[in-house]
């Protein structure tokens, strides 16, 4: 086929795009995710049954903010390695800042905390399963992520693959969060992080052959 | 250059509103920034240029949903023409023939190269290889020219699924040709 019959052939009754379908796209599978992480957090893991007394707490709320601005961030770099040519930006810097507010507001814990809390600070009773719950938690997510860059154009696979990782991984430590009975910074800097940090590994290794085109 | 970006940019938009003609207009002129931009970027490897000029097309169209109206075309463009062009010399590896660093750049509707050489992969033949249900929405709206409601008739499909199997099929078409360059 000649490539001026191609160029007539891909322009006969060309249909006008769906300005909405990507929003649909997303909002569809992070719906669906966000479920299925739930699911697993109250069905197999259950809530931490301490959690009505928990929201009084200050701790509680940075916590949840924390979360909520990674995924945000996560959801944004998501967003523009999704189409071709756009670029970061600000994004990087964004996650950077937000880990070293956390990591600031956990030394200043640590320093004034008496030498003997300070192992128990930073470890709590659960940062042995913590980071693997989240990525478990993170799994529906991670699938739900997968699926909406398959139906988009990622150019930098591993850099996107790794970003839906990490989105996958925050969103899923906020659902994970509402089983975690830890509220100090020290272990919410680290353990969390790390749970993120799983699920972005995984993203930047299969990255490239999940979402190829 | 200014002004190539701004009349490919408009004519992509029409499009993508379904303005046939503006998009067979934006398709043709691409194909020649194209055609020249690889020239430029696989100089040994000649015969392969057409083939890629035509993937490139495809994956251009498959992907339209994925233009932000608010971006530069030459960066969308130039993304997608270099994610594929990368993709493959990979699959080559033969990164020898990779001459210029594949940098950004802003002379991709600068140059045009209208004289094509002839693609050796026939895509007519592919898309023999096509289940029916989207060759022959593929045959009967996008090569006869007829309409959808027409198409549904003549293959007994609803009018949607008519849709979806030109969708799908000029997906399919996309992987067949992927995997024999």
């Amino acid at each position: 086929m000649k490539t001026e019959d191609l160029v007539s052939l891909l322009a006969a009754g060309v249909e006008p795009i769906d300005v909405r379908g990507t929003a649909r796209r997303y909002g569809l599978a992070l719906i669906g995710g966000m479920l299925g992480a739930l699911a697993i957090t109250v069905g197999i893991l259950h809530l931490n049954r301490a959690l009505s007394q928990e929201v009084f707490e200050p701790m509680f709320w940075v916590r949840e903010a924390y979360c909520a601005t990674l995924e945000s961030l996560g959801l944004v770099a998501v967003t523009r390695l999704a189409r071709p040519g756009i670029r970061l930006g600000v994004v990087p810097a964004g996650i950077g800042a937000v880990l070293i507010a956390m990591w600031t507001l956990a030394a200043l814990i640590l320093m004034m905390a008496p030498a003997r809390d300070r192992a128990h600070l930073l470890l709590g009773a659960t940062a042995a399963v913590c980071p693997f719950l989240i990525t478990l938690v993170a799994a529906p997510l991670f699938v739900a992520f997968v699926w909406i860059l398959r139906g988009l154009a990622p150019t930098q696979l591993r850099s996107a693959g790794a970003a839906l990782g990490f989105a996958a991984g925050s969103f899923g430590a906020l659902a994970y969060s509402l089983h975690c009975p830890e509220l100090t910074a020290p272990f919410i800097g680290v353990w969390y992080l790390l749970g993120m940090l799983i699920p972005t590994a995984i993203g930047a290794l299969f990255g490239p052959r999940l979402m190829r085109w | 250059m200014q002004l190539k970006e701004e009349r490919l940019r408009s004519l992509l938009i029409r499009g993508l509103a379904g303005d046939p003609s503006a998009y067979h207009l934006f398709l043709g002129e691409l194909s020649a920034h194209l055609r020249s931009f690889l020239r430029r970027r696989m100089p040994r490897l000649p015969e392969e240029t057409e083939d890629l000029v035509q993937e490139l097309l495809l994956a251009i169209h498959n992907q339209r949903h994925t233009y932000d109206l608010e971006q530069p075309l030459t960066a969308w463009v130039q993304a997608i023409a270099r994610y594929k062009l990368i993709d493959l010399l990979r699959r080559r590896s033969r990164t020898d023939g990779l001459h210029d660093p594949l940098d950004d750049d802003d002379e991709l509707f600068a140059v045009a190269d209208t004289e094509p050489a002839e693609a050796r992969h026939d895509l007519a033949k592919l898309l023999k290889q096509l289940p029916d249900r989207q060759r022959l929405p593929i045959l009967y709206v996008k090569i006869e020219g007829g309409s959808v409601a027409d198409a549904a008739k003549r293959t007994g499909m609803s009018e949607s699924a008519v849709k979806v199997g030109i969708h799908r099929g000029l997906k399919a078409l996309a992987v067949k040709i992927r995997s024999i360059a």
